[in-house]
């Protein structure tokens, strides 16, 4: 709040009142609700439902199935996590030391950020395509019979790819802000204590992006794990079957798809909370910005 | 960005350094921007063609005929949703969702930032927790909410819940904190109430600020997808990102499936969010690399 404010009684909160308002009935609302029902045993066909307390997270912990889900959501949230950090990070530090063209370069870098996640996944498709995909032979010419939506692992390899693809420029435009953000004194000093670019690289460049680095991994993990939902619909073309998903995906084909409603809340909370976690600890780092000016 | 001279390096005959850095950093251009130019390629050849050879590299003459299948023809049982339909729909969702949050938070913002008032502290906290909660987590209450009030097949169902985050308000606070105290100092001075303050001075500072936010809004807005598509059922509410799942079914079909039609739809759909990023590039990344701070 500001020192010299104004002091109308009033308007302040007809001025909130949108808001609150929208948020309590779109947000609140159905957050509460879905807590409320992860502790009930809900009929599928809409008679009633029965109070039956953790059941639903105790059965979701003994299911094979929930748990193969987990496990896939989390190998494929680190290895896009990892590559569409590790190769915007190196395209960054190249476009930052190119005398010119760095402009042209993000440019020509950005474009996909635009791109709806479905829309890549279905260039996915295109690209993967059985009999005549352009990645589909590529794989064929290295021996790789590679089937889409058939092959569990080739799918999967599939999705991590576009995925990181559609990721790359975000992470690619705020290393690149964070690099350009780094003082000419800084530079200078370091290239007159350390000759090799490499051991610059690690000595002074990286401890000053750390804190860029730790943001973008919270907004790189929130991205795998809820916005590659799109991605992974087109992939599987809305058939899970056997196909890898998301814990995101898992929860609407279970509650919409399979009219479980309690055990999909149960998920909804369990996701919750993660997201609360990744939360509470990017407040923590961002609170000691060790490195940062 | 482009103006900042970057560090010299030493010269030498042939700068080895700098030719690798622009491989890689063509490398990197040509992986973002090929699946998207063979898209874009798709659309001008005939569907036979693909099913041939896969999709090369050469413009063909059918743009005409599959841009009139794509924009005029139905794909589903009703015929409402031609390719014309769902732009404006896209179009509807995106602008009507970038406008509604922003009005919405900044006048929030301003109720924060300028008034003195008991239940501020409150009222932002209400508003911060939205954030912890994305739409993907409690789609299924969301969606019973939506519907118990009849809002669904409906612009108002489709825009107002996605609006429920607070992403926006956060920004335009952190904007008017750093605007100097004298200014509203100045302006009570001059007898200016707190509306003639907002709508004379305050709005009129904030133009790059609501530029930068439109910008990334209506590209998240009219990339949408999970609500769309539960939210939307009859076709000519449909909008293209929603859309492309039955785009995707139109490859299914028994005769040659129309690669043609269904990329120039994918290709719309990519259009104008592409077109609003490179074209407003600074205030996407100005807008985008400060809202973490």
């Amino acid at each position: 709040m500001k020192r010299a404010g104004f002091s109308t009684k009033w308007m302040p909160i007809l001025l909130l009142m949108p808001q609150l308002v929208i948020i309590a009935i779109f947000f609140y609302w159905p957050a509460w609700h879905a807590i409320q029902s992860s502790f009930y045993l809900q009929d599928p066909f809409g008679f009633g439902s029965t109070f039956v307390g953790l059941e639903n997270y105790t059965d979701l912990m003994g299911n094979s199935e929930y748990r193969r889900v987990a496990v896939f959501t989390l190998v494929f949230t680190v290895l896009v996590t990892f590559f569409s950090l590790a190769i915007a990070l190196l395209l960054a530090v190249k476009a930052d030391n190119v005398l010119r063209g760095a402009r042209t370069y993000r440019t020509l870098l950005m474009w996909v950020y635009a791109v709806a996640p479905p829309v890549a996944g279905f260039i996915g498709l295109i690209m993967f395509d059985q009999s005549w995909g352009p990645l589909t032979r590529l794989a064929g010419f290295f021996g790789w019979d590679f089937v889409l939506g058939v092959n569990f692992n080739d799918t999967a390899a599939a999705m991590v790819l576009v995925s990181v693809w559609k990721q790359i420029p975000v992470n690619f435009i705020f290393f690149l802000s964070g690099l350009q953000s780094i003082p000419r004194s800084v530079r200078e000093a370091a290239l007159i204590d350390n000759g090799s670019a490499t051991s610059r690289f690690w000595d002074v460049t990286f401890p000053l992006l750390a804190p860029t680095g730790f943001f973008l991994l919270i907004i790189n993990i929130t991205y795998a794990l809820f916005d590659t939902f799109g991605i992974v619909d087109t992939l599987v073309k809305g058939e899970p079957g056997n196909n890898p998903m998301t814990l995101v995906y898992k929860v609407y084909v279970d509650g919409f798809r399979g009219n479980d409603l309690g055990g999909s809340s149960a998920q909804s909370v369990i996701l919750m909370v993660l997201v609360l976690a990744l939360t509470v600890f990017q407040f923590r780092l961002i609170d000691r910005r060790i490195h940062y000016t | 960005m482009a103006d900042q001279t970057p560090v010299q390096t030493p010269r030498r005959s042939i700068n080895w350094g700098a030719v690798g850095d622009h491989t890689v950093l063509i490398l990197g251009s040509l992986f973002m921007l090929v699946p998207l130019i063979m898209v874009v390629m798709t659309t001008t050849v005939p569907d036979v063609d693909i099913i041939k050879y896969g999709p090369q590299l050469k413009i063909g003459d059918q743009f005409d005929e599959n841009f009139k299948k794509a924009m005029f023809e139905a794909s589903g049982f009703s015929g409402a949703n031609t390719g014309t339909r769902m732009l404006f729909n896209s179009f509807v969702l995106g602008i009507g969702f970038a406008l509604g949050k922003i009005l919405i938070a900044m006048m929030a913002a301003y109720a924060i930032v300028y008034f003195r008032l008991r239940f501020a502290t409150l009222a932002f906290w209400v508003i911060f927790t939205t954030l912890l909660l994305p739409l993907e987590v409690r789609i299924l209450p969301s969606y019973e909410v939506v519907q118990q009030l009849g809002m669904l097949n409906t612009y108002q169902g489709l825009i107002i819940p996605l609006i429920a985050s607070a992403t926006a308000t956060f920004f335009f606070r952190q904007f008017f904190r750093s605007v100097p105290e004298e200014l509203v100092e100045a302006a009570r001075i001059d007898g200016a109430g707190p509306v003639k303050f907002f709508i004379d001075i305050l709005v009129p500072l904030s133009r790059t600020m609501i530029a930068a936010m439109f910008i990334i809004m209506f590209v998240f807005g009219w990339n949408q997808y999970l609500w769309p598509t539960m939210i939307t059922t009859e076709e000519d509410m449909y909008t293209l990102v929603r859309g492309i799942k039955q785009i995707t079914q139109t490859l299914e079909g028994t005769n040659v499936p129309e690669f043609g039609r269904a990329n120039l739809l994918a290709v719309i759909a990519i259009l104008p969010p592409v077109a609003v990023v490179i074209f407003f590039q600074s205030w996407f990344v100005k807008g985008l690399t400060e809202s973490d701070k």
